[in-house]
């Protein structure tokens, strides 16, 4: 056993304190009430609250839209700049991501501003819009990345055992692509319902996404119930990184 | 004719992708207050942002100032710390490994909203006054998992004789890290920082969390201030062009010179 095995310990201990523990407080306020006894009113709360379930509802609506939309025009472009006969240049690559330098909240309001100045009305249509804009990359990148790392050769043999490129598209390269799409929808969906601030600015103020509502009851020092809220956001990433099997290689494919 | 459409299709995508930037960059050359408004041609504002006198007072400049030492502070560290973890994991095997590298992903799935209402509750627990300091350890947190993904394959392609060579030469274990570990480290570490250093400028949520109410502004969070009280100030118009300018001229240079010297494993950013 080599001992700079234990150069990962200082990480370890940051690791614990910084990312677990805090998971687990999040835990630990959603079962509190304000003076520090068990109760689980913090949860059952959520599913009276009309206001906080219909925001639910849209988020996770608008997520689903984005999330479609960013994987229909993304896969075709980077399937595009992953093959060599149709895209040479690395640069077209790299001008996808390019944006995502520009800070976020400045690129949505520009993009609220450009709406505005077209003469669109600011709301639900230019809501998914602007989403698509900014999650489009983060899309792209990870089945590009997929895609340029693939052998080519099952693709060729799958056309010399006499598969029609729509063949070889739908039973060779896409079933090969899937740990790409996995990890771009993880990238996409999760963001996109719990990103606040975005939403306003995009529909000003008229839709609310679910980070805002988390925001807004930790803003207000109403910790317990914000952490019972993001409470059930974790729920809810944990169970869609199990169903998309997003384990630490397929997000590695994600790295920007 | 099929390239033809396909480069097509592509260059349509980044036709919308760029509009909103292209929109920010014409009206960095005008006067006029309000966002999206045109009084002529004028480049006022690039003056005002370049000599610091910016309409509003110097929150904006305060706001670029603590970006960019926040930015610079946690992306050195989590470079540093990252690194030193990632040679640690490369030599754990079995169990031990699959827990730290599943921690390791946690701030990577996490959305920005988890990782900053977390981060926050933990200093409110441990009764952690928030400030500069809780802004660059939550920085340090999301940052260095990117890090050590970055250094890991490094790891991998590193043929262990050369560190092995250099001890059995006479080299001390520090001398083997700094002069044969750390250079063949190098391009992993330096894609690991320049990562950390864009996320930690990009940030928004956790830095809205973590940054207590000592009145601590990031670029970020001024944005969204100004935002809110309507009206954005607009010398930061032709902040966002000379940044845009900027990472394109780096990029471009960054990418010449890759292909000039011809590796076989592509960017990773």
């Amino acid at each position: 056993m080599n001992k700079r095995s234990s150069w990962a310990l200082p990480y370890l201990i940051f690791l614990v304190l910084f990312v677990v523990l805090p998971l687990l407080l999040i835990a630990l306020y959603a079962i509190r009430d304000g003076s520090g006894g068990f109760t689980l009113s913090n949860l059952t709360r959520f599913f009276t609250d009309g206001d906080a379930l219909s925001t639910f509802a849209v988020s996770i609506e608008v997520a689903i839209e984005n999330t479609l939309i960013c994987l229909l025009l993304g896969y075709p472009a980077a399937w595009i700049l992953a093959n060599k006969d149709l895209n040479k240049s690395a640069v077209t690559a790299i001008l996808f991501i390019l944006p995502m330098w520009i800070n976020a909240l400045m690129r949505t309001l520009a993009t609220a501003e450009l709406f505005n100045s077209l003469g669109f009305t600011l709301g639900k249509g230019t809501l998914i819009f602007g989403m698509v804009y900014d999650y489009l990359p983060f899309m792209i990148y990870p089945i590009y990345n997929v895609l340029l790392k693939m052998d080519k050769s099952y693709g060729e043999a799958a056309a010399d055992l006499g598969a029609t490129p729509s063949e070889v598209f739908r039973k060779v390269t896409l079933p090969l692509s899937k740990p790409g799409i996995f990890s771009g929808i993880l990238m996409v969906f999760m963001p996109t319902v719990s990103t606040f601030a975005i939403s306003e600015f995009l529909t000003n103020n008229k839709i609310k996404l679910f980070g805002t509502i988390i925001q807004e009851n930790i803003n207000s020092s109403m910790w317990n119930y914000g952490a019972a809220l993001s409470l059930i956001m974790l729920v809810i990433i944990g169970l869609t990184t199990i169903i998309l099997g997003g384990d630490e290689r397929e997000v590695e494919g994600g790295t920007l | 004719m099929k390239k033809f459409l396909a480069q097509a299709y592509l260059w349509i995508l980044l036709a919308f992708l760029y509009a909103p930037i292209a929109f920010i960059a014409i009206y960095s050359f005008t006067e006029a207050k309000a966002f999206g408004s045109w009084s002529g041609f004028s480049m006022n504002l690039y003056k005002n942002l370049l000599t610091g006198n910016v309409s509003g007072g110097n929150g904006l400049v305060a706001a670029i100032e603590n970006t960019l030492v926040i930015a610079l502070a946690a992306s050195i560290v989590a470079t540093i710390l990252g690194t030193v973890s990632a040679i640690g994991i490369f030599n754990l095997r079995g169990r031990k490994k699959k827990t730290i590298q599943f921690l390791n992903s946690i701030p990577m799935i996490n959305p920005d909203v988890i990782t900053g209402v977390s981060l926050f509750l933990l200093f409110v627990f441990l009764h952690f006054s928030q400030g500069y300091l809780t802004v660059i350890l939550a920085h340090i947190t999301f940052c260095t998992p990117y890090v050590v993904l970055s250094v890991l394959p490094r790891l991998s392609q590193l043929n262990p004789n050369i560190y092995e060579a250099a001890l059995d030469l006479g080299a001390t274990p520090s001398q083997a890290l700094r002069k044969v570990l750390i250079p063949q480290l190098r391009s992993g570490m330096l894609t690991g920082f320049i990562l950390s250093f864009t996320m930690s400028l990009d940030d928004f949520a956790v830095t809205f969390f973590t940054r207590g109410t000592i009145g601590l502004e990031t670029l970020s969070t001024f944005i969204y201030a100004d935002a809110r009280k309507g009206g954005l100030t607009p010398e930061l118009r032709p902040l966002m062009t000379l940044i845009f300018i900027i990472i394109l001229v780096v990029l471009g240079l960054i990418n010449t010179r890759q292909s000039k010297s011809k590796q076989a494993n592509h960017i990773n950013f």
